[in-house]
């Protein structure tokens, strides 16, 4: 019976390794953590589900109008409502990610003083919960697809990939905001200011080809860039300049990395001061 | 065989500041750095520290029964929690040698919203369950809190009742090899807190180690073969859990500021005319004559002896101890009128007399002891705030529980009867 299993507990300071085997030891309470956040989400409300997709509906409308038809802003290429839905679906599926994950040890701090677990659950569960309204965002994109006749291509495949991109964005975020939201609650005010400047430095009302290229890079350096232009590309098979994606995708997977880092390092103090 | 648990001179500290003004902001960081204004209030109160636990060092064996017992902020809720791995100490550490679940609370991860049999689910999985192991269990899970009927109800919609005992039940269903419990017995109706304590004891007596944490002293009695007496942060005690609970008795008596001898001469008197001082001290004696400074266990026997003068001889005296309780009343009064047989004969100079209870009855509380002495059948001296005594829960009836109300515990039992004959259960 013993020997099986051996513990030491000592004081921990510094830069903490991830201990992926415990992890992976807890990993059926990560499944129960998103199934309690995705079944209680839409819990009471006369609506339900239909949020999810209404959120990025009336968005697509309201951008057309106003940014397409009264601006003449241009897609580059796809039919402008299709262009901005493809953008506006991951980039609403990032900003209610990064909310709930921001709040999320603040919004379990019940859990995390009484009861110990990988605390790395929290943020990313509140992230993958929201992989579900996702979902239904993209089964009406390809409502509206078929609606404006257009078709999808193989490029479709690489959508996992950027589905992928989008999470590891909005948990290397989210994780760095919840673990600091511990200590300042700053961050509840931060949150949605940070989310309302992204909407435009990340090309989701406009298309990159907007931009001068020397700009780009800089345009690049948003993780959601290439999240939005991987989207469009795999979807509508828009052009996309591939230095830019390329860029944009290795910076989440920065993100994600200094998130979890960060996260650990903070950790072990939350049940102290949360 | 080494220890199941080792702690290691597990210290811990608080930083005070830090817990009152629960977060810095973002400010006070940034101009703390900074070294801007606002440097000497956030200094002051980082300077505010305490150790809640200050090199705490013990063994716990395999298939152990210990019970951790000591006063509030003795440190208790710490020590589990760094031994949960909730928090880190701040030096010192603690080796374990098995799968520990540990429940500081029940009920932790309800949530209002999901139904019962969801909850279950959830619950059991922060608690460390498998899914499967869950689902195995889950008719036991569902039995055991009788809310069968209420299984797809939201628990928001339960009562108090039904939620504690459907948290318990999850909780009670864990299988580790070593249970880290905290007070969750303080829960529910009379006959949930029984069933409580039995799953308690069937899973003790299943060889499995457990730490209880607790006030009850009853069911640590009932429980548990060993004691840890946490007493500001250090091991004040650590051995059989009887001793242990004397132990505990002595430092929670210790802050009465009250030994075990009284002074009556010095004692304020309220009487208004001016009498000679007669009662000169009382003292506090277990049964077995061991001297207790005024906290004893329900039902345990008491002695007190008086002492006092009479300058002139008395034909007769009597002494007379009332024990009010908190809400002033008097429960009981002991009086020498009511012993039959007597010395006869002068009294005079100083005398020691005794009162002898074999067993104390009263309810766990506090009770204040007036005491008075009449001489040639007058009252010639009062004192009336004479001495505090403490009950303190004791394992009484046998089964673990004491009861909460009324004013004394007596021995009694119950049996059914039925119409046409007679049966028994004693």
């Amino acid at each position: 019976m013993n020997g099986s299993y051996q513990l030491v507990i000592k004081p921990r300071s510094g830069w903490q390794p991830i201990n992926w085997h415990e992890a992976y030891l807890h990993r059926e309470l990560l499944g129960f953590l998103i199934w309690r956040d995705i079944k209680i989400r839409y819990r009471q409300t006369l609506l339900g589900g239909v949020w999810a997709v209404l959120q990025p509906l009336m968005a697509m409308l309201i951008f057309t109008f106003v940014f397409n038809r009264l601006a003449g802003v241009r897609s580059d290429g796809p039919p402008y409502p299709l262009f901005a839905f493809a953008g506006l679906a991951p980039w609403i599926f990032f900003s209610n990610a990064l909310t709930a994950s921001s709040n999320s040890l603040v919004a379990n701090q019940q859990l995390v003083a009484k009861i110990y677990f990988p605390r790395l659950f929290i943020p990313i569960g509140a992230v993958m919960a929201l992989l579900v309204d996702l979902g239904f965002s993209l089964l009406l994109l390809f409502v509206l697809m078929i609606k404006y006749h257009w078709a999808l291509t193989f490029h479709a495949l690489e959508l996992p990939v950027y589905i992928f991109a989008a999470l590891l964005s909005a948990s290397g975020l989210g994780l760095i905001f919840s673990a600091l939201n511990v200590n300042f609650r700053d961050i509840k005010y931060a949150v949605p200011f940070i989310i309302q400047m992204g909407l435009f430095v990340t090309p989701v009302i406009y298309p990159v080809s907007y931009l001068p290229a020397r700009l780009r890079p800089l345009l690049a350096l948003n993780p959601m860039t290439g999240v939005v232009m991987g989207f469009r590309s795999a979807l509508l098979g828009t052009p996309m300049d591939m230095s830019v994606l390329r860029l944009s995708l290795i910076v989440s997977v920065v993100l994600f990395a200094a998130g979890l880092l960060i996260f650990r390092r903070m950790e072990r103090r939350f049940a102290d001061i949360i | 065989m080494p220890p199941i648990i080792e702690f290691r001179n597990v210290s811990k500290e608080y930083v005070l500041g830090g817990a009152v003004r629960q977060q810095e902001t973002l400010r006070e960081l940034l101009m703390r750095k900074l070294r801007l204004g606002g440097k000497v209030e956030v200094e002051a109160a980082v300077k505010q520290r305490f150790w809640a636990l200050r090199d705490v060092s013990f063994n716990v064996n395999e298939g152990e029964v210990l019970g951790i017992i000591g006063r509030n902020g003795a440190g208790k809720s710490t020590l589990l929690k760094i031994l949960s791995r909730i928090t880190d100490p701040t030096t010192g550490s603690i080796e374990i040698r098995g799968r520990l679940a540990s429940l500081l609370e029940v009920g932790t991860g309800f949530h209002p919203e999901l139904t019962g049999r969801e909850n279950i689910f959830l619950n059991g999985a922060i608690l460390g369950m498998r899914r499967s192991e869950i689902v195995s269990k889950f008719d036991e899970i569902v039995a055991f809190s009788e809310v069968e009927k209420f299984l797809d109800t939201p628990v928001k919609r339960y009562s108090s009742g039904m939620y504690v005992r459907l948290a318990f039940s999850v909780a009670a269903h864990l299988n580790p090899e070593i249970l880290v419990v905290d007070e969750v017995l303080a829960v529910g109706d009379m006959s949930f807190q029984k069933k409580c304590l039995g799953k308690m004891s069937e899973v003790s007596q299943g060889g499995r180690t457990v730490i209880f944490v607790s006030h009850n002293m009853a069911a640590v009695q009932n429980l548990c073969q060993r004691g840890v007496v946490l007493s500001q942060g250090k091991v004040l005690f650590n051995g059989g859990a009887e001793d242990a609970i004397q132990q505990y008795l002595h430092s929670v008596a210790g802050t009465a500021e009250q030994g075990h001898i009284i002074d009556l001469l010095n004692a304020p008197r309220t009487a208004k005319k001016i009498r000679p001082r007669l009662l000169d001290s009382m003292e506090f004696f277990t049964d077995g004559d061991v001297a207790m400074p005024g906290t004893m266990p329900m039902g345990a026997g008491l002695k007190m002896r008086i002492r006092f003068n009479f300058p002139d001889p008395v034909e007769s005296f009597d002494v007379g101890i009332g024990f009010d309780n908190v809400y002033g009343q008097r429960v009981f009064t002991a009086h020498s009128c009511f012993e039959p047989e007597r010395d006869g004969g002068t009294h005079v100079g100083p005398q020691t007399f005794v009162c002898n209870i074999p067993s104390l009855t009263l309810v766990p509380g506090e009770y204040v002891l007036r005491i008075w002495l009449d001489a040639n059948g007058r009252e010639v001296d009062l004192v009336n705030e004479a001495a505090r005594l403490q009950v303190i829960e004791s394992d009484y009836y046998g089964t673990g529980r004491v009861p909460w109300n009324g004013v004394f515990v007596l021995k009694h039992h119950w049996y059914s009867e039925k119409a046409n004959g007679v049966s028994s259960n004693s």
